[in-house]
């Protein structure tokens, strides 16, 4: 079974955001008041929900278990590393759809305004954490380092939740819906919502491979290093 | 804890008082800066005086970033960390001590700076008081947050070029809630919920400085 979804998410993430495009393109009206620029909203939201809340908040999870003695293992550190990096590209995806939305909205391709700008950081942030993984440094070492990282760089995901309602700057706040009552109806709302879905399947799709890579990565260093100390044995023996 | 704290933050700041780094490198830095954002904006006083504030908080931020990798550097000389391990000191005190060190520091380095705004920005003195306060909340926070970026980095090769990337987004709030306070404050308001804003980045930062400074302590 386990095998049969593993094989299944990457056909079923690309098809639902195929038909995620074919529903934005095609079949969804144009809004009243915005027109075709509203089509994004099948596309941004979806890129900002999955960085914001699922890739960051699983890299912060991941790296609480790395650092929690009961819970150390590498396979933590492998995963928090891999989260960050796909949650780095749905951010910076999620900055540039927004600059497309904010010039025909606002007339700017970027405003100081409180959400665009602690968004800014955080991806900031989390191309530090980037960073900080390629510097040389024992597994051990470089995993405790990138755990406590991703842990402060989380603080910021309140900051640019609420920035909003701190703030009351350009962007919008919640405008699809106010608790569990949706403010869009019929296909925009069906297509808001399977947009939801297929960002996050290939997120997780995504985050799957990174994380199998990583750990081959991993284990052919340490048959790199063992295969080079054998021949340093056997140049001392012989 | 609050003990050795103590202890860490009275050898930070004896090895301070004998290397006179601050002094003679971070300060005038600090000053450096402020004439230099000056420069740039000109000689119009109306203009300076609007720009004060956010220049004295980059100006403090920047001359911050040496402060922090000096702290942090302290830690990072030969055999200095296993000494502090086979004291058997708690991290959490350990952090506590250095940024309470750190915290000496910056606000003898703010307070200079504060001096840059009387005489190049025309600042009001008395208002400028009066935003203090404010600065003291926004320095406890940048002590806690440079304590902690400054363990992740040290004992690094590329310490001096990953600080200011690792360290400077992430006080880029200390940053905004101090411009926006202390301009509040000199244009004759309160710091308002700035204030509430900056206390909470200090408790929070403090609180989670004394968690995470263990597994920084062994990753070192």
């Amino acid at each position: 079974m386990t095998r049969f979804l593993n094989r299944a998410l990457g056909p079923f993430a690309l098809v639902s955001l195929a038909v995620t495009i074919w529903l934005g393109l095609w079949v969804t009206p144009p809004d009243e008041v915005q027109g075709d620029i509203v089509r994004l909203l099948y596309v941004h939201p979806a890129l900002a929900t999955v960085a914001l809340y699922e890739a960051f908040a699983l890299a912060a999870l991941a790296s609480a278990l790395y650092l929690w003695p009961r819970t150390r293992s590498e396979k933590w550190d492998l995963l928090a590393a891999s989260a960050v990096e796909v949650g780095v590209v749905f951010l910076t995806l999620t900055l540039i759809t927004g600059s497309l939305w904010g010039r025909p909205a606002w007339g700017v391709w970027w405003t100081w305004d409180a959400r665009l700008t602690t968004t800014a950081l955080l991806d900031i942030l989390f191309i530090g954490y980037l960073a900080l993984r390629r510097v040389p440094a024992d597994p051990p070492v470089r995993a405790k380092r990138c755990a406590v990282l991703a842990l402060l760089s989380t603080l910021d995901i309140p900051i640019v939740h609420f920035s909003v309602q701190w703030w009351n700057g350009l962007h919008q706040g919640a405008s699809v819906t106010v608790g569990f009552h949706f403010l869009i109806h019929g296909s925009m709302l069906w297509t808001f919502l399977l947009s939801m879905v297929a960002f996050s399947a290939t997120f997780v799709w995504m985050v799957r491979e990174r994380y199998r890579i990583a750990v081959r990565d991993e284990m052919h260093g340490v048959e790199t290093l063992e295969v080079a100390l054998a021949a340093r044995r056997a140049e001392g023996a012989s | 804890m609050l003990h050795d704290a103590l202890l860490v933050a009275g050898k930070d700041l004896r090895i301070e008082l004998r290397s006179r780094v601050l002094l003679w490198q971070v300060l005038p830095f600090g000053i450096l800066a402020l004439v230099l954002f000056a420069l740039a904006l000109g000689p119009s006083e109306a203009v300076l005086r609007r720009g004060a504030p956010g220049l004295f908080w980059l100006a403090l931020l920047l001359a911050a970033v040496l402060a922090i990798a000096r702290s942090a550097g302290i830690e990072s000389a030969e055999g200095t960390r296993a000494s502090v391990r086979l004291l058997g000191l708690d991290p959490g005190g350990v952090f506590l001590g250095k940024s309470c060190a750190l915290l000496v520091e910056l606000s003898a380095l703010g307070l200079v700076l504060d001096l840059g705004l009387l005489v190049l920005f025309h600042v009001d003195a008395a208002r400028l008081a009066l935003a203090l306060p404010l600065a003291l909340l926004a320095v406890v926070a940048l002590a806690a947050v440079g304590t902690i970026y400054g363990a992740l980095v040290a004992g690094t090769d590329v310490a001096g070029t990953l600080l200011p990337l690792l360290v400077l987004p992430a006080l880029s709030p200390v940053l905004i809630a101090g411009e926006r306070g202390t301009a509040s404050v000199l244009a004759g308001g309160g710091p308002g919920r700035w204030a509430v804003l900056l206390a909470v980045m200090a408790v929070v930062y403090v609180a989670v400085g004394i968690v995470l400074y263990g597994p920084l302590e062994e990753a070192s």
